[in-house]
Formats: structure tokens, sequence, C-alpha cells
């Protein structure tokens, strides 16, 4: 029994050393790979001082301990300039350099920085409902629950908000997080490196059915998304305004669904529906999507042109 | 709606036998005590000396005994969450059904925030600060009565949620849009509003009279630069709560506007936006942690430098380390939510700040190890807390600082790597520290000393108990778990899992050791007393003092010099003088205001949660009535005579001669 555990133990040591389980130590997209270099680089750079710390902190204790009378005892001793010089310099110079790695990376990460200009995108709009995820796919007009499908290799571009509570949109091997927030509309660039299939779900606690907010993320060629995509396609069922509500009643849990055919707009309908005259507001303006909202610089309510500074 | 608003039977939770067996265990305790209180009839006692005290070192202690059983309550909710989770793995519920789980976690966040560490903090600070600046009692007594009866009212009201209703299932930080009406109709995000609300004026003022205290009431000749450090760095956290409590009181403000009125702060309809509730929120909640550690390393200054018997190494440093923290502590808020969309240049502006935090607490330290260095370090209680800290919270600051990195923090946010972080620093730095206080000034607030050896076991069990039951969500943190998840199905968590759980135990055996060791220190208190004041060779001029101090503190008003005042007092051989002439000494008197108008808005509180117009009316015109009372009432002070100041005085110097002998 014992031998039983010490050799999982073992295992499990050799799978956080050899990061294969799943994790953001096992990146399978250029996004992940990079977060997860910045974090080795930043541990590192710190070691410098901490390791330091750690063992001086031991020495020290022991070194001085009171039953060693013959050390040097100096009790007045409280200032030297020359000690405190090095012990701000240190962490300082650390700090710059660590400083200097985290101004540039956080321009590199940014989420919603695109990954690639040359290439299009494949845009994905990503709703969260309580508590599931709900995935529309405008360029085909496809839109499933809970699956996201996509080719390996092909950078994509979503578009995330939510129908209620906040959550954060979070597939730990590809990458960077973001929070999907009722009203705004939030973006993330991600790519995955290699077909795969990914653990995907809410990073951010929403209310009772929160654990189960899981979703399947698949990397695919390009073949096996377009076999898929016509997969969805000949689903029964269709997603417009009344289909949607139905999908927003809490459920938990909820199983894969596929709708063939997406009301057009939806997802700015989703996001624009908490504003009081939306309805009356779209029929003058006559184009939604000019309205588009970019958190969380956004003004509200207003719906103005600025709001979308960030997209331009 | 009904003359008791939205209360009925409905609301005692018969269904939940958890919950149940909980409150029957409370109800025994509590009548147990009671019933031993009346045997020995302390009654009076508790409310003529301790319940009405504005005596600060008094306050102090009840401050610190409420710490003591919020932790066992925080802790309960702490072992309930870790065994939940060692046992829902691999599609297994647990024992713990969401609505339930979700209300512990919340639960335990603010207890251990708001309702333990706080109060554990601001009794030391009650305890060693007016004796360290030679001063009498603090700027406002009564004042400091009313906060810790505020505090007190606000643990009621959390502790009432649990047989009464429910508490938030929001998690600690109550975000909306989940906490609005809405998502949370029950009554258990306003036990969260009213609870913080109140025990939060109570902080507010506490920050108020103390650095008031500060300003007006140090010793003569003790200039601020020649305040003890601990003394410092309540001071620098007195200016956080000062500037930053009315942030929580604002924010939570609109909150209840919002749900009790209809507002749109914070809804996601009517125009609201969440995200000013969560800026506001960590406005507040980051200074917060430094209210929480700033002090503690304080602490840990004062023990390094007493048992090395050696000067602290670079005082003005750590003073300005400490200024230094405080100040960044307010440029630094958003990086609790780099995930929420703000450009580059914002994020990476508040991880660079985070990050330049670490030089100020790198500084400090190094200050402690050259404080060791040609030292005389005696390997006693509170040393062990301190070595401990030291090793632990480089850990927990290493890990900070990485996820203050933009790009690291976009996949370990929300994981289980920052419940690590936060309890490495919180645990392994400011509850480090309290208990370090705890053995370190326990002799000068109760006059008898704790034991030793039991003290060392517990010391043991937390430091090993905190790897075991730590490190683990680290790695899980790695391996993509996020927090908050009721229960999991991935094989490979599982293991760190169960090792976690096991961790949390060995800490409650830790706590266990901590009172039995208060028991056996209360049982063994004759054989133990603290006869001279200055078990350690101390310092500062509480160590001048009698073992519990005079309730004057000083029959006369010490001159100061130096940093180390007593120790230059002993070492120029002026210490435990006899004083020809004493002055009256100029005291307040107890009052029973505290209690009264601090009941009377737990009453409001209550009557709030449930919208019990008419109670809610009264209890907030019965506070006003009360505090109108007291502000009426004249006979607040009182003078002691010179000769009983000599009679206390010189009892007390022959047991100082006596023990040199």
């Amino acid at each position: 029994m014992l031998l039983r555990s010490w050799k999982l133990l073992a295992l499990l040591g050799a799978c956080l050393l050899l990061a294969s389980c799943g994790g953001i130590l096992d990146p399978k997209g250029q996004v992940a790979s990079h977060e997860k270099t910045l974090i080795l680089v930043a541990t590192g750079l710190m070691l410098i001082v901490v390791l330091p710390v750690i063992f001086m902190t031991i020495y020290f204790a022991w070194r001085y301990r009171a039953s060693r009378s013959n050390e040097v005892y100096d009790p007045k001793w409280s200032r030297s300039h020359a000690i405190e010089a090095v012990i701000w310099l240190i962490p300082l110079v650390i700090i710059l350099v660590l400083g200097t790695i985290t101004w540039r990376s956080t321009h590199v990460l940014d989420p919603y920085k695109p990954l690639d200009d040359e290439q299009p995108p494949l845009v994905i709009e990503v709703v969260s409902l309580n508590w599931k995820w709900l995935f529309i796919y405008p360029e085909q007009g496809i839109a499933t629950v809970n699956e996201l499908v996509f080719p390996a290799h092909q950078h994509l571009q979503f578009k995330l908000t939510s129908e209620s509570t906040m959550n954060s949109f979070f597939i730990p091997q590809l990458g960077s997080q973001i929070y999907c927030m009722a009203g705004m509309e939030t973006k993330l660039h991600l790519v995955a490196d290699e077909p795969g299939e990914f653990q995907g779900f809410s990073a951010n606690y929403s209310g009772a059915g929160f654990s189960g907010m899981k979703f399947i993320a698949m990397a695919t060629s390009p073949e096996a998304f377009a076999d898929w995509v016509d997969e969805v396609k000949s689903a029964p069922n269709s997603l417009g305004q009344r289909q949607y509500q139905q999908l927003a009643e809490p459920s938990e849990a909820h199983a894969i669904e596929y709708f063939a055919q997406v009301e057009k707009g939806l997802f700015q309908q989703v996001m624009h529906k908490y504003m009081k005259n939306y309805n009356s507001w779209k029929s003058k303006s006559g184009d939604h999507a000019q309205g588009q909202h970019s958190s969380p610089h956004a003004a509200h309510q207003s719906g103005s042109a600025s709001a979308s500074a960030k997209e331009s | 709606m009904s003359i008791l608003g939205k209360l009925s039977w409905d609301a005692i939770p018969y269904h939940e036998p958890i919950v149940m067996g909980t409150l029957l265990m409370v109800a025994v305790v509590g009548i147990a005590i009671a019933v031993a209180v009346t045997r020995y009839r302390k009654w009076g006692v508790l409310w003529r000396d301790w319940f009405t005290s504005v005596d600060h070192k008094r306050l102090g202690v009840m401050y610190i005994v409420l710490a003591l059983v919020m932790l066992v309550r925080g802790f309960s909710d702490a072992i309930m969450m870790r065994t939940q989770l060692a046992l829902a793995t691999g599609g297994a519920e647990g024992y713990l059904p969401p609505e339930h789980y979700d209300q512990i976690f919340s639960a335990h966040g603010v207890i251990m925030i708001i309702f333990m560490a706080m109060p554990f903090m601001i009794g030391l600070m009650n305890i060693v600060l007016p004796l360290q600046i030679g001063a009498r009692d603090v700027a406002f007594p009564f004042l400091n009565n009313l906060s810790f009866w505020l505090t007190a009212g606000g643990a009621v009201l959390i502790n009432l949620s649990l047989a009464v209703g429910e508490f938030a299932r929001t998690g600690w930080m109550a975000y909306p849009p989940l906490s609005e009406l809405t998502f949370s109709p029950g009554v258990g995000v306003d036990y969260y509003i009213w609870a913080l609300q109140i025990s939060g004026i109570g902080t507010l003022l506490t920050g108020v009279n103390f650095l008031v205290t500060v300003i007006k009431m140090r010793t003569p000749g003790m200039k601020l630069m020649q305040m003890p450090i601990f003394t410092w760095t309540c001071t620098w956290a007195n200016i956080l709560i000062v500037a930053s409590f009315p942030i929580l009181t604002g924010v939570l403000g609109l909150l209840t506007l919002d749900r009790y009125l209809d507002f749109h702060f914070f809804t996601n309809d009517g125009g609201g936006n969440a995200m000013m509730y969560i800026n506001l929120f960590w406005a507040w909640g980051h200074p917060e942690v430094y209210i929480l550690i700033l002090p503690a390393f304080g602490i840990f200054s004062e023990v390094i430098s007493t048992f090395t018997a050696k000067r602290l190494f670079g005082y003005t440093s750590m003073v300005w380390a400490s200024g230094a923290i405080a100040v960044l502590g307010f440029m630094v808020w958003l990086h609790h939510f780099f995930t929420m969309g703000s450009g580059a240049n914002v994020n990476a502006f508040f991880g660079v700040m985070t990050m330049v935090i670490a030089v100020p607490t790198g500084v400090k330290l190094f200050n402690w190890l050259f404080t060791m260095y040609r030292g005389r370090l005696q390997i006693t209680v509170p040393v062990l807390w301190t070595l401990g800290f030291m090793v632990t919270f480089t850990i927990g600051g290493m890990t900070g600082v990485l996820l203050a990195v933009p790009g690291a923090d976009f996949v370990l946010h929300n994981s289980l790597f920052l419940i690590a972080h936060f309890h490495n620093t919180i645990i392994g730095g400011a509850v480090f520290g309290y208990l370090a206080g705890f053995s370190f000034w326990f002799s000068k607030s109760m006059g008898f000393h704790l034991n030793e050896r039991l003290g060392k076991a517990s010391f043991w069990c937390w430091q090993v108990g905190f790897y075991v039951a730590f490190m683990p969500l680290y790695v899980l943190g790695f391996l993509g778990m996020t927090r908050r998840l009721n229960h999991t199905d991935n094989p490979d968590w599982n293991l760190w899992l169960y090792i976690a759980c096991a961790g949390a135990f060995i800490i409650m055996i830790g706590i266990v050791l901590q009172f039995v060791q208060l028991y056996v220190a209360f049982r063994d208190r004759e054989k133990n007393r603290d006869t001279t004041g200055d078990p350690w060779n101390g310092h500062t001029l509480e160590w001048s003092t009698a073992s519990p101090p005079q309730f004057y503190n000083f029959a006369r008003l010490p001159d100061v010099h130096d940093i180390d005042a007593f120790t230059e007092a002993k070492e120029q051989g002026l210490a435990y003088q006899q004083v020809a002439e004493y002055q009256p000494i100029h005291m307040p008197k107890n009052t029973t205001a505290g209690v009264l108008i601090a009941g009377s808005l737990t009453v409001f509180g209550f009557a709030a949660v449930w919208h019990i117009v008419w109670l809610a009316v009264v209890g907030l015109i019965a506070a006003f009535g009360f505090f109108i009372h007291r502000a009426y009432d004249d006979d607040v002070d009182y003078y002691v005579q010179p000769d009983q100041v000599a009679e206390i005085e010189s009892q007390h110097l022959a047991a100082v001669k006596e023990a040199a002998l």
C-alpha cells in the first residue's frame, strides 16, 4: 500500500516536472507557450534573491544562536550604509529587469491584440450563460453549446459577453483567460499549435452550477473542421431569440448541443439587451454592429461610436 | 409583508444536519460558559471590568478572544471545504451540496479576514501601542470600547446567519451582478453587507483613534522617529485604515441601495456597471492586506531585536520601507482583475507597481537578517514564528510577484495557485506574526507565561501543516484547477487534494495545541508568574511596566531619548526608580454606552437583513439616543490619588527587587 502510494507520488512528481498533465505547464498554443516561458523566467529571476534569503535565515539563526557564545556579539551595531545600499539595490535591480520583461510581455500578450495581422482570424462569439457556454460561429452561421471546435494553427478571435453573471473564459493549455460580462464585449486571441482536445471552463465563480460549467475545446485539421461544420449544419435545431431564451434558463452540467442556424446579430442582441431603448435605437440607426461595445472602457449605455476606440 | 419582514420559521435550517449539529454544539458550549460564569459569580466582574471597560489593555484582550473564537469558526469552514474536495473527486458529490458549500467558502474568507485577522491585529495594537509610546490610554478611550463592540456586533451578525437564514453564496468579495437581488434574492448578501458595514465602522474608528493617539499622546521627548517599530508599522496600517475603509463603506452602501431601493449602480440593466464595484472593492481590498501584514512586520522586528539582544538593524530603512509599502499598496488594486480587459498599458503599469512593493519588502527581510547577524539569538516560541515567517513569506512574496506579471496572471488568475499565494502571505505572514506577538506579549498582558513546549509543538504543526496543505494548491494551480469548485473529476488532481486535506488536519492539531497551551498556562499560572514585567530583557517601554501593567500604565510619564527607551534606561541605571512624590492621574471611567450603541446597531443590522422595518427604526433611534445620552454625560473621568499610585508602584518595585536578588 505504502509502496503503491510512493509509486503514485513519484508518477505525479514526474508528471508535474514533465508537465504532461494538461495544465498550464503543458502548453499547446503560442500564447500559452509564451506564458509558460514568462512564468519560468520570472521565477528564475526571483530565486536570485529568494534562495539566499532562505539560506541566510537558516544560517544566521544557526550561527548566531545564543548557545554559541564564542561567536562575535555586537549588540549596538545597527547601521551600515554599505549594507543598506546593497539591500535596497539588489531587489531594485531585479525588479527593474522583471519590470522591463513585464512591460514588454504585457504588450505582446495583450488579449485584444490579433496574433497575426496577415491571416484573417476565425471569429467565434462566446456567450456565458448560467451555467453553460454558447459558441456562435458568425461566418459559418452555426452555434454550439459546451463544444468548441476549430482548426489547429488557425488564429482565433473570440468576442465574449455574458447573459447574466460574470464568468471567465479559460482554456489553460491554450493560454490567457478573459472575463465575460453582461452588456459588454471583451476580446481574446488564441491559437492551438497542434490538434488535440483541451479542457475549457469558467474560471470565475458564477453561482450554484459553476462547477459544471465546462466545455470541450477541440483543435482539428482543416478538413475535420469542415466536416464538423457540416455535421452541425445538419442538426435539427436552429437558434433564434425564442430558442435563446429557452437556453438562457439556468441549467447545470448542460449537454453538448448543435444549432444548424443562428439568427443574424444574436450576439449583439444579447450584449445590448440591457440597454433600455436598444430596439428603438437599433431601428433608427439601422445597423446594430456600429454600436458595438468594447469593454471595459466602453460607455455603458450610450452606445456611442467612441466606445469602440479599442477596435480601431 | 408581515410584522417580521421576511423572517419566518423557514429561516431556521432544520433540514441541514451539519448546521443543526454545529448549532447544538454552540448551544452546549454557550450554556456551559453561562453556567460557569453564574456559578463562579463572574457576571458582575465581566460586565464591570471587561465589557464596559475603556482600558486599552482589556479591550485588546477581548479583541483577541473574539479573534480566537472566530478562528475556530473560520477554520471549521476551511476543514469542511478541504474534506469536501478530498471526497468529491471522480464524479462523487461529496457531502456538501453547492448551496451549502458556496456559503462556506464565502463565510470562510469574510470571517478569516474581517473577524479573525483584523481583531487579532487590532487586539495586539491595543495592548501594546499605548504602552510603547508611554501613554496612559488611547486618545479616545470610549470610542475604543465602541469600536470593539461594533466589531463584535458584526461578528454576531455573521454567526447569526448560520442559524437564521443563510450567508452569501457569492465568494467573499460579493461581486455583482451575482450579489445583486436578481441572482441572490436571499438574505445572505444582506448579512454580508451589514456584518461588514457595522464592523467596518468600528475598524475605521479604531484607525482614527490610534492615529490621534500616536500624534498627540507620545510621552515627552519621544520624537516620531523614536517610536518603536511596531508602533510605526501600526501607524502606517492606521493611515491605510483611515484612507481605505471609507471606500468599503461607500461601495457597500451603493450595493445596499441597489438591493434595497432598486438603484442601478452595479446591476446589468438600468445603466449599472459591475466593474465599478470591482474597482472600488479592491481599492479597499488591496490596502486591507497591507493593513494586516504591516503590524505583523512590526512584531517580527520587535521579536528579533529582543531575542538577539541587539538593536534593530536599519530602523530608518524599516520605517520608510513600511511607508513605501503603505503608499504603494494604494496603487496596485487593478492587479486583482488583469483579466477584465484593460489595455496593455494599464495592466503593465499596475503589474510593475505591484512588483515595486517587493523592493521595500525585500529590504525588510534583509534588515531582519542583519539584526540576527552578530546577535545572540534565543530560539523561543516568538522567534520560531519569526523564522518560520521569513522562510515561508519569502516564497509567498515570490509567487505574488509572479502573479503581478499580467502575462502570468492570465493563466494563474483565480486558480488554486492564487489561493496558495494569498494563504502563503496571510498565514505565513500575518497569522504567524500575530501568533508571534501573542506569545511575545502574553505574559505582559496576563501576568503569567505561556507553556514553551506546547507553544513550540503548536508552531511545528502550523509550519509543517501549512506546507502540506498549501504547496499542493500551487501544483493544482499549475494543473489548471480553478477556485471555488464544489467537486472535481480530474484524476491528476486527486492525490494533491488528499495531501492538502491532510495538511489542514495538521494545522488543526496546531490550533488545538494553542488552546491546550492556553489552558495549561492558566492552570499553572501561579507557578509561572511574570513578577518583574520584563521577562525578555526588552527594549521598549511596555516592558518597564508590571505584568499585567498598572491600570494607569505609567505612574510618571517616562522621558525618552532613544528608540530602545527601556534599554537605555536600564543601561543608565534609571529604570525602576522610586519616585518621591506622585501626581494625581487623570483616568477615564468605564461606560456602558459602547455596548448599548453597538448592540442597538446590531439589532438594526439584523432588522435590515430581514426587512423588519419597525425594528430597524427602533434600533437606529436607540443607537442615536444612547449616543446623545453619552454626549451629555459629564461624569466620564476621575483622578487616581497619589497615595494609591505610590502603593501600587512600591509593590511593583519590591517584586522587581526580589526577582533581582
